[in-house]
């Protein structure tokens, strides 16, 4: 039977509870760091769609700071510092470059929790997140295989990172499987947003032939530049980029972060947060394929479709055996899958892809 | 109304004018301020008042003053020198990157013994490599007559292209997954650039920059090279007459200007940057410039100068994220402070006469 100690007694450990380690905070301030503008159209535009998703879920529990085009290095732990000290109670850190100033600032503010996109380095108070990118890639690689009619796809990538070589190896793949006769032409243009760098490639590999355009860069100038060319299609990158479709746009890899955000910061909310690695695709809905317009013959789109849902459904892997690396070494053995420290730390390309990755 | 150049340039005005710059940079940044809907008042103090003051923040952005001040300064008084001479160095940045390499280079080249000398050995690497980075454009002027201005300039280009490489390939921390970019010199003691007195920002660069303004008065005042280039900018007949060599005038402006940048390059690296990224520089070279000027070329004024830049940088960052404000208003509120700057400076030269001038 309990009796009113206990009960007390209880209550009190309750108490001690909720006002302790699981304390509700009555307003959270979320912070977020951006590389690029907000109007970039791309990577920082779709962060920035999700942090207004945020705010829009929580109204007025929650409160969202944000900064622009904030360069990695020194600039950005400042940046992040200052955060910290207005009181954000977790801080979105959107770009690679970010790790080490991030990993820095959070053993400065114990209390304040750090989410860094698309890093390795973890803390007590820093979690890592990024998204499947490749398994979109492979539907890409697919469409394009099936679709270029010179049998070359051109490629803009940005830094050879593996994230980046990644994409490649993944789009690669699965056009040689739709078309044998494909070939990939790679230009690195060192940058994440540069329009006009971005576009400069787009013409130089429009003007070899390629008539497909892959990138790896945040613009829509290579939408613009492969519309001005015609006959070219191209995908949209980190954003939809529905301005440029049909055509050249046939579709695209959107990064809806909002589901995640929104978790991260209820936890935060209730106290549950915890540093953890989050690595989530199509499934989970962190990566979205764009709709593929009307210019993609039907059959082409019931393919896609179809490898969209074994990607979905955990049937299929994008890097399943058998595969070999570039320099004809085996890599996986026949339906083999690759595991996901190999993925995350992939510094090679796959068999039949030209080109050397720069270092 | 209108204007009658002075005999001679006016000493008042010539202190005056950077103040009155900034005063008309509030008003006009205020007015821009206000039309983006957010309070004129509130977004000034937020810039120039909260980082030095604000309880919030002041304890940690006035230490960041010096920190972002430092590379400014020692870069900017390097081309100081060159700009009162007519020598014209527009590449500091890239100078600013070779040094960083360099130094980074000896640094890791050590990694990971713990000596003494692995730091001095970095400073040395550094200077040397801004300094051998602008004698190419030094060099090529003086034997070939080619434009500094487009040389040094073009070879920025060339620099962010080599860190850019260096950071996915020879320099790359061999630990890091396959990701770009270097070991962070922080976590090894022996080549990091910290805090000399915890909680002041104070690190070895804003020694350097300091020393370096000292340098630069004493060079200008009392030495007959800081005369010689004094001579040269204001007139170069009368200084070839008075026995300066120009050729080796110009390397020696090229020269210090690229050491000097080339040791804030190496301070960074080691120090609030930590390692060699792919997009390591961030444009001090640039900035520099502006600095300069708005210091009028004086090792005094870009002091101060370089202080008042770093101030609407980290204001600038405050209001940003505080009141929402984009990052482009920021850019072009320092802009206006430069154009302000260049715009009023002809009360220095010119005086203002009001109503018809008396005729003879």
């Amino acid at each position: 039977m309990i009796n009113r100690r206990t009960l007390l007694g209880a209550t009190a450990i309750l108490a001690t509870i909720a006002t302790g380690a699981f304390a509700q905070v009555d307003k959270v301030k979320v912070g977020f760091v951006y590389v690029g503008p907000v109007g970039d159209g791309g990577w920082t535009y779709y962060h920035d769609v999700a942090r207004k998703a945020v705010e829009e879920h929580f109204g007025d529990k929650v409160e969202t700071v944000f900064q622009e085009s904030v360069p990695e290095g020194a600039d950005s732990e400042r940046v992040m510092t200052q955060m910290a000290l207005s009181g954000a109670n977790l801080i979105f850190t959107t770009s690679f470059g970010y790790m080490d100033p991030t990993i820095n600032v959070a053993a400065k503010f114990p209390n304040v929790k750090f989410e860094h996109a698309t890093g390795y380095k973890t803390a007590e108070n820093v979690g890592v997140y990024s998204a499947r990118f490749y398994e979109g890639r492979a539907i890409q690689g697919h469409i394009a295989g099936r679709m270029t009619k010179t049998n070359k796809i051109g490629y803009i990538a940005s830094f050879p990172i593996p994230e980046v070589i990644r994409g490649i190896n993944s789009a690669y793949a699965h056009a040689k499987k739709a078309n044998p006769e494909v070939e990939f032409n790679v230009i690195w243009a060192y940058t994440w947003f540069d329009p006009a760098k971005e576009a400069d490639a787009a013409k130089a590999l429009i003007e070899q032939g390629n008539d497909v355009i892959l990138q790896h860069t945040d613009s829509t100038a290579p939408q613009a530049a492969a519309k001005a060319a015609g006959n070219v299609i191209t995908f949209g990158q980190a954003a939809d980029m529905a301005e440029y479709a049909p055509l050249p746009r046939v579709s695209s890899i959107i990064d809806d972060w909002a589901p995640y955000y929104i978790a991260r910061t209820q936890a935060v909310i209730d106290g549950t947060w915890k540093s953890d690695n989050t690595w989530d695709g199509i499934a989970k809905g962190m990566v979205v394929i764009g709709e593929i317009s009307d210019a993609v013959p039907a059959d082409v789109k019931e393919e896609a479709l179809a490898l969209k849902a074994s990607i979905v459904d955990g049937s299929y892997h994008p890097f399943t055996g058998p595969m070999k690396k570039q320099d004809g070494s085996d890599w996986l053995a026949d339906g083999e899958v690759a595991d996901d420290g190999t993925l995350a730390g992939m510094n090679f390309f796959i068999e039949g892809l030209t080109g050397e990755i720069p270092n | 109304m209108r204007l009658e150049k002075r005999p001679e340039p006016s000493r008042a005005w010539m202190v005056a004018t950077p103040v009155l710059a900034v005063i008309l940079t509030m008003i006009a940044g205020g007015v821009m301020f206000a039309l983006l809907g957010k309070d004129p008042f509130v977004a000034i103090r937020t810039i120039f008042w909260d980082p030095l003051f604000n309880e919030q923040f002041a304890a940690y952005s006035r230490p960041q003053l010096l920190v972002k001040a430092a590379p400014l300064i020692l870069i900017a008084i390097g081309l100081s020198l060159g700009f009162r001479a007519g020598v014209w160095n527009i590449g500091a940045e890239g100078q600013y990157i070779i040094g960083a390499i360099c130094g980074a280079a000896v640094g890791l080249a050590f990694y990971p013994a713990d000596l003494f000398i692995v730091f001095p050995l970095m400073v040395l690497a550094g200077a040397l490599g801004g300094f051998l980075w602008a004698m190419i454009p030094g060099l090529l002027r003086v034997r070939f007559g080619t434009n500094e201005i487009l040389v040094s300039l073009l070879l920025v280009y060339v620099a962010e292209q080599l860190v850019a490489s260096m950071a996915l390939g020879p320099l790359r921390n061999p630990e890091g997954g396959g990701f770009p970019g270097s070991r962070n010199l922080q976590q090894y003691s022996a080549a990091s650039n910290g805090e000399l007195i915890a909680g002041t920002g104070m690190h070895w660069g804003v020694v350097a920059a300091f020393i370096s303004v000292i340098f630069a008065y004493i060079l200008l005042n009392r030495h007959l090279t800081g005369f010689h280039i004094r001579l040269a900018g204001q007139s170069p007949r009368a200084a070839r007459f008075g026995g300066v060599n120009p050729g080796r005038l110009v390397l020696f402006c090229m020269g210090v200007s690229g050491a000097l940048a080339g040791l804030a390059g190496m301070f960074e690296v080691s120090g609030p940057a930590g390692q060699i990224g792919i997009d390591f520089n961030v444009g001090y070279g640039f900035t520099a410039i502006i600095v300069a000027f708005l210091g009028r070329l004086h090792p005094v004024g870009i002091l101060l100068a370089g202080l008042l830049m770093a101030l609407t940088y980290i204001g600038g960052e405050l209001a940003q994220f505080m009141l929402g404000l984009p990052s482009a208003s920021i850019q072009a509120f320092q802009g206006m402070l430069l154009f302000f700057l260049l715009a009023v400076d002809m009360l220095t030269n010119f005086r203002v006469r009001i109503g018809r001038g008396a005729k003879i």
